[in-house]
């Protein structure tokens, strides 16, 4: 292929997708639909843009879905995925288990040979990781208890492809008894192979939580945006690589490594890096299974078709909802689930491929089976859409939503800028108890404060992923303690756009800046330097030889006028004036009077607590009066 | 008045929605102890009665109600030969304490009737030429089953009712 071709052919993709996508979001299909439907209309059957390369394209893209496993993990604590054991292994392996002897079964008595219905019975147990979490986590279900069903399910069967790929090299060894290619003496090497995987495993896990925070101090140190991209991307592809070559999953591989850096100040900025590569790669994939259908194979067998994809989805949905049943899930969290994973997924294409490559299909078999599968993953958004606004609406006046999902996974509160002044800040509501999570841009500050134990986090805030991954939308307030003022006003701008329910503490640079942040509609600010400046002025005042609660009460008067006084410009001028400054210096000189006046008259109009003035006076009148 | 009392805090919830009913939080609304004295006073002016709500600390109001009394209730304004601005306003303790009834009593650990702790409350309330009203007290929080504070509450309010609706 010459470059202009292969420029022309990324620009029909990419076109493809910038038409859809947006079109299908509008009407409430979801982008995973969207990306499937410009497949249909670029490929081969349509407007004929794309063809042969598409599946070489489709594997390429496949990396999408390794990417996606490693940002999963990314936000997977070891701890929580501990506690997801029970749901990956009994869950996710009857899942397996029971829909694979059904769908074995069936073909057996129907249709196919022993080897060709255990090869189906397998493939088809298997669900879409791809368009499964993609759609969860646009709908922002991941995190239900749903969706964290669907998800220990997508694991185990990520799992299980290896060992399904070791079935079918066996089964394709039965029927061509006279090839020597494949796993001879299977049973010999086991042990070897195991012994390797298990080295693998564990060069993850201490190259993660060793080696590879010092590597990326060292890149975050460097400024450059593009080589933490890099060193994410080779990150990824370099785990991906090494697990092919020790004949695991690179899914698994690189799900594993995120697990394991989910613990890593790095972790959001990783994500944050990663999310365009993974959401670029999965579109296209999400084409290629588009453009890979095989209309007319499709058009000359309809009926055959149409009813293996009728079998293959309600099998499914029983099997699920029943497991979801046993597994206790509420009603409205097990239609989710149960909807969500009716389909096949792409490790089939790659499957129904090797199946056919070693002879255990015939080539009619397995292009059957190829449009089956990519037709059930085409209808799942359908599934989520009716599962959506079908079924759920009838669910929701029984069943409220558990909030307490939300909980683990979020602290309430976010600081935003952990230099001097957020340190001071985070410690304190650190003393009493609140949960932070803290979020600065200097790798240096982030190193320092881990020290300490703190739990900090390395990125730009002002970017909304940022603000995402940290957590925003279950957090309950956003301290803004940066400061430099265009980043404030671009924090708290975000802020309020996409996350309405945050509450802001907001820090100003100067009394302008406070106006500017009050007009937006900031309830709590503080200009940062104004106490401790005040409190400075008591310790002077203290050192004059002022006792010292005179000198207190003193900063608590300042402190309150100057509190009315911004109350008052900011009822006088609402938006963009420029007087305030004007006002802001008659305030200080109307400050220098009351103060003058103060000097003359201790607290007589401010504070008149050990005010004796009056009742001295009376008391020589002849009253006697005194309770002071 | 509401601090860390429990028992006080069902108190006031229980009248806090009643038509004419002001609640006034010292504790919320001067968190740094520096009472706004004006609006103090106006609030004094608006209302025909007074209810000086608290736990019982140390046989008196917590620090910050003393506060209160200090600033607000100025000479020339609350009392003095020409100060009439409280003048035939209703006055009164509502109190929670931790001791029983029995203790407040001769021979009790707390040995003087609660009536004798409140007598500079009852002064206070005389150089204010205010009428002061015998104490709603509630006494022994810390033993109180969930029906005896309901009851209390039905009782606040039922107190409250009257004293609205004869003033």
């Amino acid at each position: 292929m010459h470059l202009d071709e292969i420029f022309f052919k990324i620009m029909i993709y990419l076109l493809a997708a910038v038409i859809s996508v947006p079109i299908a979001k509008k009407i409430g299909l979801g982008s995973v639909l969207g990306y499937l439907i410009a497949g249909i209309v670029i490929g081969p059957f349509a407007l004929e843009l794309v063809g042969s390369e598409g599946e070489g394209v489709m594997h390429i893209a496949e990396f999408g879905v390794v990417i996606m496993l490693f940002i999963v993990g990314l936000e997977l604590h070891p701890s929580m995925l501990w506690r997801l054991k029970r749901l990956i292994f009994g869950l996710g392996g009857m899942q397996i288990g029971f829909t694979a002897l059904i769908f074995s079964g069936l073909t057996a008595f129907f249709w196919l040979n022993t080897a060709q219905a255990i090869t189906t019975g397998l493939i088809l147990a298997l669900s879409s990781t791809a368009i499964v979490l993609q759609t969860l986590t646009e709908k922002g279900m991941l995190k239900t208890r749903g969706g964290r069903h669907s998800f220990s399910v997508l694991l185990m069967q990520d799992i299980s492809v290896v060992p399904i790929f070791a079935i079918l090299a066996l089964l394709a060894n039965q029927i061509v008894t006279d090839t020597s290619v494949v796993e001879e003496g299977a049973s010999g090497e086991g042990w070897q192979q195991l012994l390797i995987i298990m080295a693998a495993v564990a060069v993850i896990v201490v190259g993660g939580r060793y080696l590879a925070h010092y590597v990326f101090k060292l890149i975050a140190e460097t400024g450059l945006r593009e080589l933490f991209t890099a060193t994410a991307l080779l990150l990824v592809i370099g785990i991906a690589v090494f697990m092919d070559f020790v004949g695991l999953s690179p899914a698994l591989g690189t799900f594993l490594a995120g697990v394991v850096l989910a613990n890593s100040e790095y972790r959001y900025e990783l994500e944050d890096n990663l999310e365009p590569f993974k959401g670029l790669l999965l579109g296209v994939f999400f084409i290629s299974v588009g453009a890979s259908i095989n209309f007319n194979l499709l058009f000359e067998n309809w009926k055959t078709i149409l009813l293996i994809l009728v079998i293959l989805v309600g099998v499914k949905l029983i099997v699920l909802y029943a497991l979801g049943k046993l597994f206790k899930l509420e009603k409205s969290h097990n239609m989710l689930f149960t909807f969500s994973l009716a389909q096949a997924g792409e490790f089939g294409f790659v499957l129904i491929t090797f199946a056919a490559q070693n002879a255990i299909y015939d080539d009619f078999t397995a292009g059957i089976l190829l449009i089956v599968v990519a037709l059930s993953m085409l209808i799942t958004p359908v599934l989520f859409i009716i599962n959506e606004h079908v079924i759920q609406p009838r669910l929701a006046v029984t069943e409220k939503l558990d909030d307490d999902d939300f909980e683990e996974n979020g602290h309430p509160v976010i600081i935003a800028g952990f230099g001097r002044f957020g340190q001071v800040l985070g410690r304190f509501l650190n003393a009493n108890s609140i949960k932070l999570t803290i979020i600065d841009n200097n790798p240096h500050n982030v190193q320092y404060l881990k020290k300490f134990g703190y739990k900090v986090y390395y990125g730009d805030i002002t970017r909304k992923e940022m603000l995402d991954a940290a957590g925003a939308s279950a957090a309950k307030a956003l301290v803004v303690a940066m400061s430099e003022r265009h980043q404030i006003d671009k924090l708290v701008e975000l802020a309020q756009k996409h996350y309405p329910h945050l509450k802001l503490i907001v820090r100003a640079e100067d009394v302008a800046h406070e106006l500017v942040l009050q007009n937006k509609g900031v309830e709590g600010h503080r200009q940062a330097i104004f106490d401790s400046a005040i409190d400075m002025g008591v310790s002077t005042m203290s050192s004059l030889g002022y006792n010292k609660h005179q000198s207190y009460r003193a900063a608590l008067t300042f402190k309150h006028l100057d509190k009315r006084f911004m109350k008052n410009l900011q009822q006088r001028y609402s938006k963009d004036d420029p007087h305030f400054l004007m006002e802001t210096k008659k305030f200080s000189e109307h400050l220098e009077n009351i103060l003058l006046l103060q000097q003359k008259h201790p607290y007589q109009e401010m504070d008149c607590a050990w005010d004796t003035h009056s009742l001295i006076e009376e008391a020589k009148e002849g009253g006697d009066l005194s309770v002071k | 008045m509401e601090q860390k009392s429990r028992v006080n805090k069902e108190l006031i919830e229980a009248v806090a929605d009643m038509e004419h009913v002001t609640v006034n939080n010292l504790y919320e609304r001067y968190p740094d102890f520096f009472i706004d004295v004006k609006y103090e006073q106006g609030l004094l002016l608006k209302h025909d009665v007074i209810i000086w709500h608290h736990p019982f600390y140390w046989y008196s109001s917590p620090a910050l109600l003393k506060e209160w009394f200090d600033l607000v209730l100025e000479h020339g304004f609350a009392y003095g030969k020409d100060a009439f601005a409280l003048k035939g306003k209703q006055v009164m303790n509502c109190i929670t304490t931790g001791g029983r009834e029995s203790t407040y009593a001769p021979g009790g650990l707390n040995r003087y009737p609660i009536t004798d702790y409140l007598l500079p409350f009852k002064q206070s309330a005389y150089l204010c030429k205010m009428n002061y009203l015998p104490p709603f007290v509630v006494h022994g929080v810390h033993l109180l089953t969930e029906d005896e504070i309901e009851n209390y509450k039905k009782e606040y309010q039922q107190l409250m009712m009257s004293l609205r609706n004869n003033n």
